[in-house]
């Protein structure tokens, strides 16, 4: 008998919770966000009951403001894959206009993002919720239980979880109560790639450097990937080759100067680089502790 | 190959550490973490500007230092009050080995947290600040460790800057706490002088300051240590998560081997089922496995078509758990509401919820002095041994030979909280013949209508459902009274107004029921009360199935009405007396004249059955 390598040993835990979580939910759904870890959480989940088919749909909140080939990927993964695909957006805030440059981030996040995730999830009728998030991605996520237990706001409270021992989970909810499951809890980063790389996981291609039009705000190179882009006067988009390390709504996700192409650069540019991968989402600079903020109003 | 082609793949095939941390805030836990973090470079350089910044706020240590501890605490409410409240996990690695750290911390109310951490943990650091050596916190730490089933402990005696790297105070240190632990069930405890502030015996040797050491530095320590004995590889056990069944021709059981090793072609047994079948696949989408071991995922595939749920496990034929409806566990109470004898809950164990209750709590324990203390109940944190009966067996193995079927936690059958987590341990000591701790015959027949109510079957008619069809509810009404007459013709009266106004009841007299229901009842002495226990059984039943049931007992006494008070539970009694009685204190619900009309009493009667919304006003 050999020892299960750490990758392995992460592989058969999530596939320990997706399994444990179908066993105790009468409704689940999968949220899927189109970015890497979502495409390595899908591959667990289709591993975790191969040979059959995934017992449950996969959601995607579309904030109207994701790049175009997140959108392109999303839907030739989902067809490729044979997946089920649902996808919600906040119609009404589509129809009023909101968008990230007049409403700023905070708000808009709020509308196009947490009331719309919390529409499809009340809509659905889930008791149970999978997620990608991961506990090495932000310092309030370290705390955050793998079956994370929201009350019928859909809130998270920090001062009522459920304690955790051993891998005895517990997805028992009264009506419009739910859990988040979050199966990729204990990957780091470095992980994901790796496990992408063997893997033969497809990624939408933002995360390989390519030139892109591009301009500069605070610090941060936002990519002008449609016409709705608002340019400050005297700003103009200047072509770079630049990827982006997260991917979200493109006008608040900033972009890096890379010039790598593969993973193994990606990688070796991470060990060099050393910035946290959530410092380019901008979402997370609203404030010391907005993630636990936002968690606590309901986003993911 | 490429340098990173070689450092993905060397990350890809190390072996995992899971670890924790034990000591309060002032033994330097955070300190020393946020150096394993910072020097294995995985601060990132974000974070240390935030930090940066954050420490300049609410830093506790000197200006220009770095605050480790900021790095960690990641919630606002705690960062505020400066405490870790709640178990943490982080991560980093070095080229030998992964690591998870579970950091908890180390107030006296958080048994609960540090238990959470304890139970995934290969191994624990307790950390000792060397000027105060072992302290009762200490002593705490290292038990709930041992309870937790941990095979390895590293104590790191902090502050060795402070006490002058003397090796003398190491050596006392050491031999305290070595006495002590004796008494634990612990194999492997290693000892290592540290400076967690100054780096010192941390990462690396220091032996230009301890020179005394000639051991390894904590870290080390941590890549080393070998977890290959750890597992149990000898008892098979696969509890079934999810049945996958994509098409006619393959039925798979999905799970994680829990422990042992299976292999195609081994005969397996299906618990509760008892059958036996041959293993013909392990299954994976990677391929089919020549040989599955802990903690593997895998999908089995068995030569015969045997009818298996999720819940069920599947076990080597000739190695089998206990399976077993009464067992002794250890618990730790992690709930407001304490922990009492008697008390209903869910249990989940093994991938599967049971119905529970808690039999008898034995005993608590002193989570400072380990020792053995008489209590009530358990309170949050309370730790304590009990007995357990659940309405289905489980199959177990006692912990300390099985983490992972040895295991299970407790569920609030209303909120759904996680209300405890335990620990099976090997036998019970009070057996089923032997008397239990009840003290008289009122206490033996509380104990057994709690035990009836616990197993009784519910169908999937609701009173609801009955009420609603029949316009009133169940109830059970007893006549007494000094003429024998007087009472069995009151009683079949109150039946035929009830069974006129179109609602069901029934009169049962006492007499058929002793030449019925109760003929077989032989002992003289115990008669009288044998008899009565079938017709408080009957009007549980009857009463369930929502009849208005009436039965006349003219001579009944106070011990009698309690009894039947007693097993017609959860449902109440309704007591009438026809007349005043002379010589028994009876508790009667309602008292009718003895002289007046009988049409007038049982509508005295059927005014109160519509005053407790039993029947409807309306058809009175």
């Amino acid at each position: 008998m050999s020892t299960l390598s750490q990758l392995r040993q992460l592989e058969a835990e999530s596939i320990h919770i997706f399994r444990d979580a179908v066993s105790q939910a009468q409704n689940p759904i999968l949220l899927y966000s189109i970015g890497k870890d979502s495409s390595v959480l899908v591959r667990l989940a289709q591993k975790a009951f191969y040979p059959g088919r995934l017992p449950f749909k996969l959601l995607h909140i579309d904030s109207t403001w994701k790049f175009r080939e997140m959108i392109a990927f999303r839907d030739r993964f989902c067809s490729e894959q044979e997946l089920e695909l649902i996808v919600h957006s906040n119609e009404q805030g589509r129809a009023e206009g909101v968008n990230p440059f007049d409403y700023g981030s905070r708000k808009y996040t709020d509308i196009m993002k947490t009331q719309a995730l919390l529409q499809a999830l009340k809509a659905g009728k889930y008791d149970l919720a999978f997620g990608g998030a991961r506990r090495d991605e932000e310092k309030s996520r370290a705390k955050e239980r793998v079956f994370s237990f929201r009350d019928k706001h859909q809130q998270w409270d920090p001062k009522n979880q459920r304690p955790e021992l051993w891998t005895i989970y517990n997805a028992r909810v009264n009506p419009e109560e739910s859990v988040r499951v979050f199966p990729l809890s204990n990957w780091t980063e470095t992980d994901i790639w790796q496990y992408i790389r063997i893997e033969r996981i497809p990624i939408v291609p933002l995360y390989f450097a390519a030139p892109r039009p591009v301009v500069e705000r605070d610090g941060q190179w936002i990519m002008v990937d449609d016409e709705r882009m608002r340019l400050h006067s005297g700003e103009r988009p200047i072509e770079k080759t630049v990827r982006f390390r997260t991917l979200g709504c493109y006008p608040l996700t900033g972009a890096i100067e890379s010039a790598a192409t593969t993973i193994e650069e990606i990688v070796a540019e991470t060990l060099q680089v050393r910035v946290s991968e959530r410092s380019t989402r901008v979402i997370d600079h609203d404030g010391d502790s907005s993630m636990e903020q936002k968690k606590r109003e309901g986003y993911f | 190959m490429s340098a990173i082609d070689t450092y993905l793949n060397e990350h890809e095939n190390k072996n995992l550490l899971r670890f924790i941390t034990c000591g309060s805030v002032d033994d330097g836990k955070s300190t020393l973490i946020g150096r394993l973090l910072f020097d294995s470079k995985l601060i990132y350089e974000d974070q240390l500007s935030s930090l940066q910044d954050a420490s300049d706020k609410n830093g506790t240590t000197g200006a220009g230092e770095i605050d480790y501890a900021l790095l960690l605490d990641g919630l606002k409410a705690e960062r505020e009050q400066g405490i870790t409240i709640d178990v943490a996990y982080r991560y980093f690695s070095t080229p030998q080995r992964k690591f998870i750290i579970a950091d908890t911390p180390g107030h006296e109310q958080y048994t609960r947290n540090m238990a959470t951490g304890a139970s995934t943990a290969n191994l624990a650091i307790i950390l000792i600040d060397a000027r105060y050596g072992v302290v009762t916190q200490t002593r705490r730490h290292a038990f709930i460790a041992s309870l937790l089933g941990i095979k390895h402990l590293l104590v790191a005696v902090n502050k060795m800057d402070i006490s002058g790297y003397s090796e003398e105070t190491f050596l006392m240190i050491r031999q305290s706490f070595s006495d002590f632990a004796q008494k634990l069930d612990i194999p492997d405890v290693r000892f290592v002088p540290i400076s967690a502030l100054k780096g010192t015996n941390v990462v690396r040797r220091s032996p230009e300051l301890t020179p005394w050491y000639a051991g390894q530095s904590l870290l080390e320590l941590l890549e080393t240590v070998d977890l290959s004995q750890d597992l149990n590889t000898r008892d098979f056990r696969f509890p079934v998560q999810v049945v996958i069944r994509p098409n006619l021709n393959f039925r798979g059981f999905a799970g994680t081997v829990a422990s042992g090793v299976i292999k195609p072609g081994d005969k397996i047994r299906v618990l509760p089922s008892n059958r036996t079948s041959v293993v013909k696949r392990i299954v994976t989408s990677d391929g089919d496995l020549q040989e599955a071991s802990a903690p593997q995922a895998v999908t089995l595939e068995l030569t015969d078509e045997v009818d298996i749920s999720s819940g069920d496990m599947i076990v080597h034929d000739i190695n089998l758990p206990r399976v077993k409806d009464r067992f002794e566990a250890v618990v730790i109470w992690m709930s407001e509401t304490p922990l009492r004898a008697g008390a209903h809950y869910l249990i989940r164990h093994a991938g599967r919820f049971v119905k529970a209750r808690v039999e008898a709590l034995l005993y608590g324990v002193d989570v400072n002095t380990m020792e053995q203390v008489s209590v009530q109940e358990l309170p949050l944190n309370g730790i304590g041994r009990i007995v357990v009966e659940t309405t289905q067996p489980l199959f177990f193995d006692p912990y300390s030979e099985n983490r992972a079927t040895g295991s299970l936690i407790f569920v609030d059958p209303i909120s759904n909280a996680t209300s405890g987590a335990a620990m099976i341990t090997d036998t019970v000591f009070i057996d089923h013949d032997t008397p239990r701790a009840v003290s008289d015959a009122a206490g033996l027949l509380r104990d057994h209508v709690e035990r009836r109510e616990f197993y009784w079957e519910t169908g999937l008619v609701s009173a609801k459902d009955r009420l609603l069809r029949n316009r009133h509810i169940g109830k059970t009404v007893i006549i007494i009274g000094e003429s024998a007459q007087a009472v069995q013709a009151f009683g079949k009266e109150l039946e035929r107004r009830l069974f006129r106004l179109n609602l069901n009841s029934y009169f049962l007299g006492f007499s058929s029921l002793s030449r019925g229901l109760a003929s077989d009842v032989r002992d003289n002495r115990s008669e009288h009360d044998a008899e009565i226990q079938r017709l408080g059984e009957l009007s549980r039943i009857l009463t369930d199935a929502g009849l208005i049931f009436i039965t006349a007992l003219p001579s009944a006494d106070a011990y009698t009405v309690e009894r039947l008070k007693a097993l017609n539970q959860p449902n109440e009694l309704l007591v009438v007396s026809l007349g005043e009685l002379s010589g028994r204190a009876v508790p009667v619900t309602i008292t009718v004249g003895e002289h007046v009309s009988i049409e007038k009493n049982v509508d005295a009667v059927l005014g109160l059955l519509a005053e407790q919304h039993v029947i409807p006003d309306y058809c009175i």
